[in-house]
């Protein structure tokens, strides 16, 4: 909403500067974006007359003119325009002048012809042919004002208003309109203000003799109120319409539509006109558009119409979408004769709905749809036909029809300043409270406070703590500390989070932040089998794209994709993670189910398989769990693996589940992101593990008697895990055993080629005495029986 | 006998003062304290001599011997001092050249302003809830006071996945499952993703995070709001941090607030990133209103409430000066490196 402080001046006198004004009103409620000083932007124009016209020596398109501009000798200015004659009103551009766009105008020279400033069109002091209906734009603006020369242009065209750029909240409609902004503006500086009771005089004349209105649906039109202009004068706005119009942003188009507008912006009450011979029957019908229906709106598009949209209709067809926009056809032209003004009020919901699916947001719905006042119909219906009569634009019959819900009780909330100032948290004494509630109309009764019917807003007792709030100003409220005590904590899942973050960082990596929804696509770049479940997202029914269409149920294509960006940003190593979520569908009516994951993502710096499979190992370890790690062969649970290289990718089971999946990445995949290296991924079912009841830590009393280290090496099958290997020690060394370690992995020269060699060192400790060297030794014995039954070949 | 052991004792001094090294200094320990050395030479000799003389020469011996046994520790001292000085001279290092040490990782720049909000509330008694992100209309408008067809609605363009079920536009929706599932005293922050069908650009993601704070207990009060509010902010921006409120409208708070603070660039004298107004926007807040904590099953006229949200973008990017949003979800390593 775009106030001209000039029109605000018709109900309150400011007296304080633009900027202080804007301030004290946001601090009021009424936030300001910004404020606008017409004409900011020209200096030293003034008004001239022009005395003599000459033609140039040097030019045949030049001419030369002496101005009177008020003071000392008239000055030459040579200008290419060809509407200037002696005894012409002109703006002129003195020397040292500034115009919009950063124009500087300076005396000087015009094909050898001293020209001592500039004489101005419309367009040059940033104005158009809707500001001065008489000028002409390709030519000199001859001033049609009441000025003489020297005057200052500003003054001269009225282009002296301050414009302030109001945000109005949406509970607020009331405030959408000039006598709105007044009443808050009076109450904010404390000032008089009276609601504004507008008359007419008007012709004789029944308005039901020429006009008849059926409201078909109530629910959606509370009240319609028609009113009669006869033997209208269609032309321009005088001066002062046009200006006000103009700072609030609106252009002027002509008499009869100026003023639907002038009072839509002073009173808040959208307004329109039909052209009364175009109403069929001369019956207006508010009903529901029938299926099929079609409407040309006044800005030339055909509209299909559809059964929930409410339509001001004659007896034929619609003529104007209610709330929304008239109808080209009834609108008002230059050879109108009799106009029907309506002043209606819709129900904003419907208003709201229409509007959205026609896909029009207009001034009068964006007003509608907040819910307007029903009484708020008479006063502008009567303000509109006293302008008419003020402009002598045309015969105003003296009745009007009023139909719909005329009178309503007026709505009543308690009024207990005891429990405001204990809402609050302050001390305001009764009488301060009623003086801030009857300036903004409010009627306190004793324990009651009456509500003014535009005020759609105020419901119970905290919207009236609001009021007194925001007039007793919220920074004079005090600051009171909460009183008791609370006990807070992290929940597990919080803890969890914080571990894996810190394991993380520690581990090297760098976290993430990816969007949650994907485009379906990804699930074919990380190759996900064509009937995985993984494929059934939830899906958002009005996207932004494809790109960001679905929510993803796996969390690793966003983690390919940001180790692609920077592989293309030639970052030569990248280690990251993400704590992510994924949604998994349930049910169609059912919210999905909302896992936390860690996805891991590396390549360059040396990593390879065995360093993804350290981290995520390390990261089980920080958990306090040990799960098993194997190749997953047919039982995976993870339809990701396909994404993974098969013979470089292993699951982790904890409990009988699997818990984590990682690996390198399938070159194929690689190659589909743009990443010219070996890629590493890791993802690790967080949720699961949150609820696992992972044991605490307990001491284990340091060794008190030295260990014996026996190593053991061996030729094997190659295929035979190495994992199998330690089990298979452990298990037979026994309870003495204190680590097994493997040193040394060799396949090549010396070793058949479905061979490898592999080496262990075993720690044994006993807690009870020094393990003597034959205990040590016939553990080595059990080990090496255990292996050579495998088929392993041990060496010496 | 005498004379050749003070001859023995000046040919070892002599003898020391021109030694250099630790080797040549053990030839000369050998040559006259050595076994086969000089002065063991001359001991030998001692039973050679008259009782009388035995004592007077063994004497002079000793004395000569621990002469030279005093003067070559000396110089062995020396020696080792000056080689020790030459060793750490040798050994000096450019120490401008690079550390070495496993490199950390670091958190991503939203979590660590996270944490640091979550912690501040921790320490106020507040525990820290999660809620869906795929979540119900219900959660996320109506039990909200925002019915169909609100025109708040509007400022908050929704993603649905079915006419009843929405990516939720406002951590907000946490205040509803709250307050069904904790009896007052209640008091909440959840922090966490919300979704508006924005095109990204600068200042506006279709994703971003919210951080919700909720407090209802029997006699909250605004001015209960205004110093969490001030406790909160100033433990995150410092003492000096300066805040006002100003009247707002949120359906379901009522007083309710937008809150700004000085601006992080000027410091309240007007700048362009603050329009000329000293203040930027930070978060809005207000009393939870009567009809949101009835439809919750609070009874308002026993319980009093208030809530507040910041978005957690907003708050990185001034305390970081990052000026592009896009930076927090991009992920480029260059970006993530610097915090």
């Amino acid at each position: 909403m775009n106030l001209s402080m000039k029109w605000l001046s018709d109900f309150v006198k400011i007296d304080a500067e633009p900027k202080k004004f804007c301030y004290d009103l946001t601090m009021t409620g009424s936030k300001v974006e910004g404020y606008e000083i017409e004409g900011e932007n020209i200096k030293n124009v003034v008004v001239g007359k022009i005395l003599s016209v000459t033609p140039h020596e040097n030019s045949d398109h030049l001419v030369v003119c002496q101005v009177d501009v008020g003071s000392g000798e008239p000055l030459q200015i040579v200008t290419g325009a060809s509407n200037v004659n002696a005894g012409d009103l002109v703006p002129v551009a003195l020397d040292g002048s500034d115009l919009p766009g950063g124009v500087h105008i300076k005396k000087g020279k015009l094909r050898g012809v001293e020209s001592c400033g500039m004489l101005c069109s419309l367009g040059e002091l940033g104005l158009t042919k809707h500001d001065f209906p008489y000028a002409i734009e390709d030519g000199i603006f001859i001033l049609q004002e009441d000025c003489k020369p020297g005057d200052d242009i500003h003054d001269a065209i009225g282009l002296n208003d301050v414009s302030v750029e109001f945000e109005i909240t949406s509970n607020r409609p009331d405030c959408l309109s000039v006598i709105g902004l007044a009443r808050e503006a009076a109450a904010t500086y404390a000032l008089p203000f009276e609601e504004p009771k507008p008359e007419y005089n008007g012709v004789p004349g029944n308005i039901s003799d020429s006009l008849g209105v059926v409201i078909e649906n109530d629910a959606l039109c509370k009240r319609y109120i028609g009113g009669m202009v006869k033997n209208v004068k269609i032309g321009p706005s005088p001066r002062w319409i046009r200006e006000r119009l103009r700072a609030s942003g609106l252009r002027p188009i002509n008499n009869l539509v100026d003023i639907t507008n002038y009072v839509m912006l002073e009173y808040g009450q959208p307004m329109h006109a039909f052209d009364a011979r175009f109403i069929v029957g001369n019956e207006i019908h508010v009903r529901n558009a029938k299926e099929g229906e079609t409407i040309t709106t006044l800005d030339g598009t055909v509209r299909e119409l559809s059964p929930e949209m409410l339509v001001i209709a004659d007896t034929e067809k619609p003529v104007a979408v209610a709330g929304v926009m008239g109808g080209e056809y009834s609108g008002i032209m230059d050879d109108t004769v009799d106009v029907i003004f309506e002043s209606a009020c819709f129900d904003g919901a419907s208003v709201r709905r229409t509007a959205k699916k026609l896909g029009m947001r207009t001034d009068s719905s964006s007003r509608f749809e907040k819910g307007l006042d029903p009484e708020g119909c008479m006063p502008a219906i009567i303000r509109a036909l006293q302008l008419v009569e003020l402009l002598g634009c045309g015969e105003p019959l003296n009745t009007v029809l009023d139909c719909g819900q005329k009178r309503h009780e007026k709505k009543t909330v308690d009024f207990d300043p005891g429990w405001i100032n204990s809402f609050l948290g302050t001390e305001i004494s009764r009488d301060e409270m009623v003086t801030y509630l009857e300036r903004i109309g409010f009627d306190v009764v004793l324990n009651k406070v009456r509500i003014p019917s535009f005020r759609i807003d105020i419901e119970g007792e905290a919207d009236v703590a609001e009021e007194v709030a925001r007039f007793y100003g919220y920074n004079s409220i005090p600051c009171s500390e909460l009183k008791g005590v609370a006990n807070a904590k992290l929940s597990p899942a919080q803890n969890m989070q914080r571990k894996l973050e810190s394991v993380c960082t520690a581990l090297g990596l760098y976290e993430i932040e990816t969007f949650s929804f994907i485009s379906p696509k990804y699930y074919d770049k990380i190759n996900l089998p064509a009937d995985s479940k993984l494929r059934e997202s939830v899906t958002i029914k009005n996207p932004l794209g494809e790109d960001t269409s679905v929510m993803r149920t796996t969390v690793l294509p966003s983690m390919c994709e940001v180790l692609s960006r920077n592989y293309n940003l030639r970052t030569p190593e990248a280690a990251l993670f993400e704590l992510g979520t994924e949604y998994l569908p349930t049910s169609p009516d059912k919210l999905p189910n909302e896992p936390a994951r860690l996805s891991i993502g590396l390549y360059g710096g040396g990593a390879d398989f065995y360093t993804v499979k350290g981290m995520v190992e390390e990261i089980f370890g920080a958990i306090g769990i040990e799960p098993e790690y194997y190749a997953p062969e047919g039982d995976c649970a993870f339809d990701e693996l396909s994404m993974f290289h098969p013979g470089r990718v292993a699951v982790a089971e904890y409990n009988g589940r699997q818990v984590a999946i990682f690996g390198e990445m399938h070159p194929a995949v690689a190659e589909t992101y743009g990443i010219g290296t070996r890629a590493y991924c890791a993802k690790i079912n967080v949720e699961e593990l949150i609820g696992e009841q992972i044991p605490e830590k307990t001491y284990k009393p340091l060794p008190k008697y030295p260990a014996a280290t026996r190593d053991v090496s061996m030729i094997c099958a190659d295929d035979i895990p190495v994992a199998k290997l330690e089990k298979l020690i452990k298990t037979a060394v026994g309870p003495v055993l204190e680590k097994v370690k493997l040193f040394d992995v060799y396949r090549g020269e010396q070793i058949a080629g479905d061979k490898k060699s592999v080496a262990f060192s075993i720690v044994m400790r006993s807690a009870d005495g020094t393990l003597t060297d034959a205990q040590a030794d016939a553990a080595m014995k059990r080990v090496k029986k255990a292996l050579s039954e495998l088929g392993a070949e041990l060496r010496s | 006998m005498k004379q050749a052991l003070e001859k023995i004792g000046l040919a070892a001094k002599a003898e020391l003062e021109k030694i250099s090294d630790s080797a040549e200094l053990e030839n000369l320990r050998v040559k006259f304290l050595g076994k086969k050395g000089e002065l063991t030479a001359i001991m030998k000799q001692m039973a050679t001599l008259s009782a009388e003389e035995r004592p007077i020469i063994g004497q002079a011996a000793n004395s000569v011997r621990s002469e030279i046994e005093e003067a070559v520790a000396k110089k062995a001292a020396e020696l080792k001092a000056l080689a020790s000085e030459r060793k750490l001279k040798e050994e000096k290092l450019d120490v401008t050249l690079p550390g070495k040490a496993p490199r950390l990782g670091k958190l991503h720049p939203m979590d660590v302003v996270m944490h640091e909000i979550e912690d501040i509330f921790i320490g106020m008694g507040f525990d820290i809830v999660a809620g869906p992100e795929v979540e119900y209309d219900y959660y996320n408008f109506e039990a909200l006071n925002i019915p169909p067809d609100h025109p708040a609605r509007d400022t908050q363009d929704t993603f649905f996945i079915t006419d009843n079920i929405l990516l939720r536009s406002q951590t907000s929706s946490v205040q509803v499952h709250v307050m069904e599932d904790r009896k007052p005293p209640i008091r909440i922050l959840s922090p966490g993703r919300v979704y508006r069908s924005d095109a990204i650009d600068a200042t506006h993601s279709p994703i971003f995070h919210q951080i919700e704070c909720l407090v209802v207990d029997k006699g909250i009060t605004m001015a209960n709001l205004v110093d969490t509010l001030n406790m909160f902010l100033k433990r995150l921006y410092g003492e000096e941090c300066k805040i006002r409120l100003r009247p707002h409208h949120f359906p379901f708070t009522e007083p309710s607030a937008e809150v700004d603070i000085v601006c992080f660039n000027c410091g309240g004298k007007g700048c362009s990133m603050c329009k000329g107004e000293g203040y930027v926007e930070l978060l809005g807040a207000g009393m939870v209103h009567p009809k949101v904590l009835k439809n919750c099953g609070i009874d308002p006229s026993v319980y009093s409430g208030f809530a507040f949200g910041l978005g957690l973008e907003r708050v990185t990017m001034g305390k970081y000066g990052i000026n592009d949003l896009r930076l927090l979800y991009e992920n480029d390593l260059r970006f993530l490196d610097q915090f």
